[in-house]
């Protein structure tokens, strides 16, 4: 008789969890597999009218300038590089395997191969940063045409895309508050910026890098930024406040056209971090909020891969007051021709070599372009749907809450807490995300310091199925279970992964110990 | 019944009605805009937003995008001699089909045991790049070879406490403006010149201009005009006589040939790693490295993420892990080093995918290769007459400064002609360096045959005659 595997494969009707198996290649670093004489590839070499013209060109060099042995590269054979690789990738869990959820804050949707694809055509791949505006003409376009519908998208005036991420989009929008006060002759008196501790860390530290000292303020009792201490903190000194909104914490802050005014009626100025765009594209616009800059990340709300992290894309926004500090050049458009506009006195300069990762801008063009506003409002609609339906079901598990306006919706993520289950069991946050490697899951506690306690945040933005939520929420649910009737299975986990758990931490934090590159693991080994 | 039916999106699963009535129902609201409640009325968007119609099939999409990238003119149909930054080598098709990988290319910040693959393939990188470098830390990559230079000064900064970096020699004014712009809070930078003749840094000068006050020299090899500087052990030996840091900027490729700064006294090197196995792509592939010796002062200076190796608990197991993590924004907030963030890691992973398939004979190879081309390159032009070609007498390695300047043309007119041609004349220098003339930067690596640069020489002999 033939046999129903698939009863085999629910209960009650659902799913049973996925027996998840990570690939475990055990593989050796890639020193190992040297093979003295190999090749992994060969080149043009040099004809020989040319050797017998230039002779021995390397004797130009003087001898103190010359490399006495050949790097001690490993030697091997090309399948074998190829075969390591691929190893270590399949050791990697892409988004692209996994419902990738548990990255909140990452926006970790589905980046579009189609996209991918036309990024490696050499009319993208091929073509050089310094060639005439004449022959990249098409490159000019789609940045200019992308710039307008950022413009449309947050309601600021200009853009830039020279910044390779988030971190230094919202770095050029900390130096161009400081060229503002600078050309206002206050940079010295402002000092000052404010951020909210659940904005990205990076707000903080650039702001600092920048020359700025930095207040960071926390949120009142019920999680929402708090204007009382944002008034407090205001002052002549102020130069702006930087914050992210909605929050970490989902929470999208109802008082943020008062936390702009208050920081304008200081003299300061207002960026937006729109780390956490994705919820509220054709919604909400960060200008509407009146402030004065913004910025996205392509590499989450506009679709483009992570890369393990980067070349994602910035785009940093401001309005016509501030569109001169701009770093140079800008895409311009005299009707029929576009451009790079250079000639900008106020500009801060350079930020990045040449104009950002092009190839990023022309996927997040090509994802707005398959979409149109209806689409990138479904795209906010869901995001929303999706985190609000994750949110009930997570709370439907003994041992989470979700800190802070209780009983409110979120955005687009929330960060939960097992403060609970970490209580009643001993089983932490972190613990918890080891045990969700055994199922195939990506998982993430929080940036610090934990403000919640036993922290997880969760973003499942738009490109999940319920059944895909579903499954993950299963997967945590069975975890807190375990954590009550076999904490031991938790606490030594992971199981099913490539790799085991690292208890001990000295390797990495001490001086004599740590190893950075295989030379210095050598080196450490032979002196113990 | 002319009523517009909604679009259920591929990207979107759970824009189809049903289900999304079904959600809507087990979180208890009505519709969607119940869950948008905390952001105000005055702040809602009353519109839709103006953007072009979208193409909802994919085929559509592609014949838009690809109509649009149709008008590039791209360095595949065209002979490039540009360089300047982003340099056209040869990217082996192993390196494509990696950073290809759906498992790399969207991965993002996971553990240690869900994505051991990319921790491994960072280390490695950073260790094949060690090699290269005969330095002991290399960092998992930043932006560019900008950023990378910044972040150097501002490390020998910190490890100094100075204030001042002298940075030596032709440099990228494009460089230079973000290095001033990143460190102009409280580091002063000065610029060291260089000898017209020769283009070699000016040791005098730099002699006159160190002092107690300074924090780094900084100088590259190759330079931005394809110097390569013959007083490597000098300048640092400056550099350590007055207490301050030899941070040098190099092209990894170059090191199959060139010494490793590491060999005349460099304490920091950094660059831009582009050319290992990087295409093009408008300067889309640009990464930085930053590299120093294993001791702890500079190592906790770095703002980057630094991955090393570590027992697991299962005996004979690699594991990896982030190596003194507590000194990052990411743990710190602003009291880090400078913050950290996604960067550019994909082109780490490709970049040690390129020195594997390399290795030290590719590296040796394709170094000796370039000299001999660019070389050869700089003779043609040189026969050509009002030429000066090169017009530094000292060494240059893959790139070199022609000057027009007697021809009566401008490189600008020069290059528009050889456009005609089916080539990409060298880099113009004359908005960048005036007092050079009308001098072009060119550019010859590995992939250029005599034949190629042959007829590059020919055309500008037509061009001028």
């Amino acid at each position: 008789m033939i046999e129903d595997i698939k009863k085999y494969r629910y209960t009650d009707g659902k799913p049973n969890l996925r027996r998840f198996h990570q690939a475990r290649w055990d593989e050796p670093v890639i020193f190992e597999l040297n093979q003295p004489g190999q090749r992994g590839v060969l080149l043009p070499a040099t004809e020989a009218e040319i050797k017998e013209e230039v002779g021995d060109v390397l004797a130009t060099i003087p001898e103190t300038m010359r490399r006495k042995q050949p790097p001690a590269l490993p030697e091997i054979a090309q399948a074998q590089v190829l075969r390591h690789y691929l190893r270590l990738s399949q050791e990697n869990l892409g988004a692209d395997l996994n419902v990738d959820i548990g990255q909140g804050t990452c926006t970790m949707k589905y980046n579009p191969k189609v996209n991918e694809q036309l990024s490696r055509l050499p009319g993208m791949a091929e073509i050089h940063p310094l060639q005439d505006e004449d022959t990249v003409q098409g490159i000019l376009e789609i940045m200019y045409r992308f710039e307008r519908m950022l413009k449309e998208i947050s309601g600021m005036d200009r853009f830039s895309f020279q910044s390779q991420a988030g971190s230094q989009s919202i770095y050029t929008c900390a130096a161009i508050m400081r060229a503002y006060h600078q050309a206002n002759g206050e940079a010295s008196q402002r000092d000052e910026v404010i951020t909210t501790i659940f904005s990205h860390p990076s707000n903080a530290a650039c702001a600092k890098v920048t020359g700025y000292k930095v207040i960071t303020l926390y949120p009142d009792e019920d999680g929402y930024p708090d204007l009382i201490a944002l008034k407090e903190a205001v002052s002549e000194r102020t130069a702006g406040l930087m914050i992210t909104n909605p929050e970490d914490t989902g929470i999208f802050n109802p008082k943020i056209t008062e936390f702009v005014k208050v920081v304008h009626d200081a003299g300061g100025l207002c960026f937006y971090d729109q780390a956490n765009a994705n919820g509220i594209l054709g919604i909400t616009r960060a200008r509407d909020a009146g402030f004065d800059m913004c910025h996205f990340n392509l590499h989450k709300t506009f679709a483009t891969p992570h890369g393990c992290g980067g070349p994602g894309g910035g785009a940093a926004g401001v309005s016509k007051e501030l569109a001169k500090f701009l770093p140079v050049p800008v895409v311009g458009c005299d009707g029929s021709r576009y451009f790079l506009d250079y000639d900008r006195p106020d500009s801060i300069g350079k930020i990045r070599s040449f104009y950002g990762v092009a190839p990023v801008v022309l996927k997040a063009y090509a994802w707005v372009m398959s979409l149109g506003a209806e689409g990138l409002k479904e795209v906010a609609q869901v995001a929303v749907l999706n985190n609000n339906y994750l949110l009930k079901k997570m709370l439907e598990i003994p041992g989470v809450s979700a800190p802070y306006a209780a009983g409110k919706h979120r955005i687009e993520q929330v960060r939960y807490s097992w403060q609970d289950l970490y209580e009643e069991t001993g089983i932490s946050s972190e613990d918890i995300g080891l045990r969700a490697a055994d199922f195939g899951l990506h998982y993430w506690t929080s940036h610090h310091p934990f403000v919640v306690p036993e922290p997880n945040t969760l973003e499942p933005t738009e490109s999940y199925t319920k059944a895909e939520i579903d499954e993950y929420v299963g997967v945590l649910r069975q975890i807190a279970q375990e954590a009550h009737t076999d904490p031991d299975l938790v606490r030594t986990a992971p199981h099913n992964s490539t790799v085991h758990r690292i208890d001990d931490h000295d390797p990495l934090d001490n001086p004599e110990k740590w190893a950075v590159t295989w030379r210095a693991y050598q080196r450490k080994l032979k002196q113990k | 019944m002319n009523q517009k039916k909604s679009v259920v999106y591929p990207y979107i699963p759970n824009s189809e009605p049903a289900i999304k009535k079904q959600m809507l129902a087990e979180i208890g609201v009505s519709s969607i805009e119940a869950l948008y409640a905390d952001i105000p009325e005055a702040l809602r968007l009353k519109k839709a937003l103006d953007i072009p119609e979208p193409f909802l099939s994919e085929y559509e999409l592609v014949r838009h995008v690809e109509e649009i990238l149709a008008k590039n003119k791209t360095c595949k149909d065209h002979l490039n001699f540009r360089g300047a930054g982003c340099y056209q080598h040869f990217v082996p098709a192993v390196c494509d089909e990696i950073n290809g990988r759906s498992e790399f290319l969207t991965a993002y910040a996971g553990e240690p045991y869900d994505d051991h693959g990319r921790f491994q393939a960072l280390f490695e990188y950073s260790s094949m790049m060690g090699e290269l470098l005969e330095m002991d830390v290399v960092n998992v990559p930043t932006y560019d070879g900008f950023q990378a230079a910044g972040t150097s000064i501002r490390m020998a900064s910190r490890l100094t406490g100075r204030k001042e970096a002298l940075v030596c020699g032709p440099i990228s004014p494009d460089k230079l403006s973000m290095i001033n712009t990143y460190c102009s809070p409280d580091i002063s930078i000065l610029q060291i010149d260089f000898d017209p003749g020769t283009g070699q840094i000016d040791l005098d000068a730099l002699e006159k201009a160190i002092s107690k006050k300074t924090a780094a020299i900084y100088f590259e090899t190759p330079s931005y005009l394809g110097l390569v500087p013959i007083q490597g052990k000098e300048i640092s030996g400056l550099a350590h006589k007055n207490g301050a840091e030899c941070i040098v900027g190099v092209d990894p490729i170059s090191l199959g040939i060139l010494a490793a700064p590491s060999q005349y006294g460099a304490d920091i090197v950094c660059g831009d790693i582009q050319s290992l196995g990087m295409h093009l792509q408008y300067g889309g592939g640009q990464a930085g490295f930053i590299a120093t010796r294993d001791e702890e002062k500079y190592l906790i200076e770095y703002p980057s993420r630094l991955f090393g190796i570590t027992p697991t608990t299962v005996p004979g197991e690699y594991g990896f892990g982030d190596v003194a993590y507590e000194r990052t924004s990411f743990a710190i907030r602003e009291q880090g080093k400078e913050w950290v963030g996604t960067a550019s890691a994909l082109w780490g992973i490709t970049a040690g995918v390129y020195l594997a398939l390399m290795g030290p004979q590719g590296l040796t190879e394709v170094g000796q290769v370039v000299m001999e081309k660019s070389h050869y390159a700089a003779r043609q032009l040189a026969k050509i007459k009002g030429l000066e070609s090169p017009k530094f007498t000292g060494p240059f390695f893959r790139e070199f400064v022609v000057d027009f300047s007697q021809t009566g043309w401008t490189v600008s007119e020069i290059n528009s002609a050889l456009l005609e041609f089916g080539l990409f004349g060298g880099k113009d220098l004359s908005q960048e360096f005036p007092e050079l003339g009308e001098c072009a930067l060119y550019c010859v690596t590995e992939i250029l045959q005599q034949r190629d640069i042959d007829r590059m020489a020919a055309a500008v002999k037509e061009i001028l005659k």
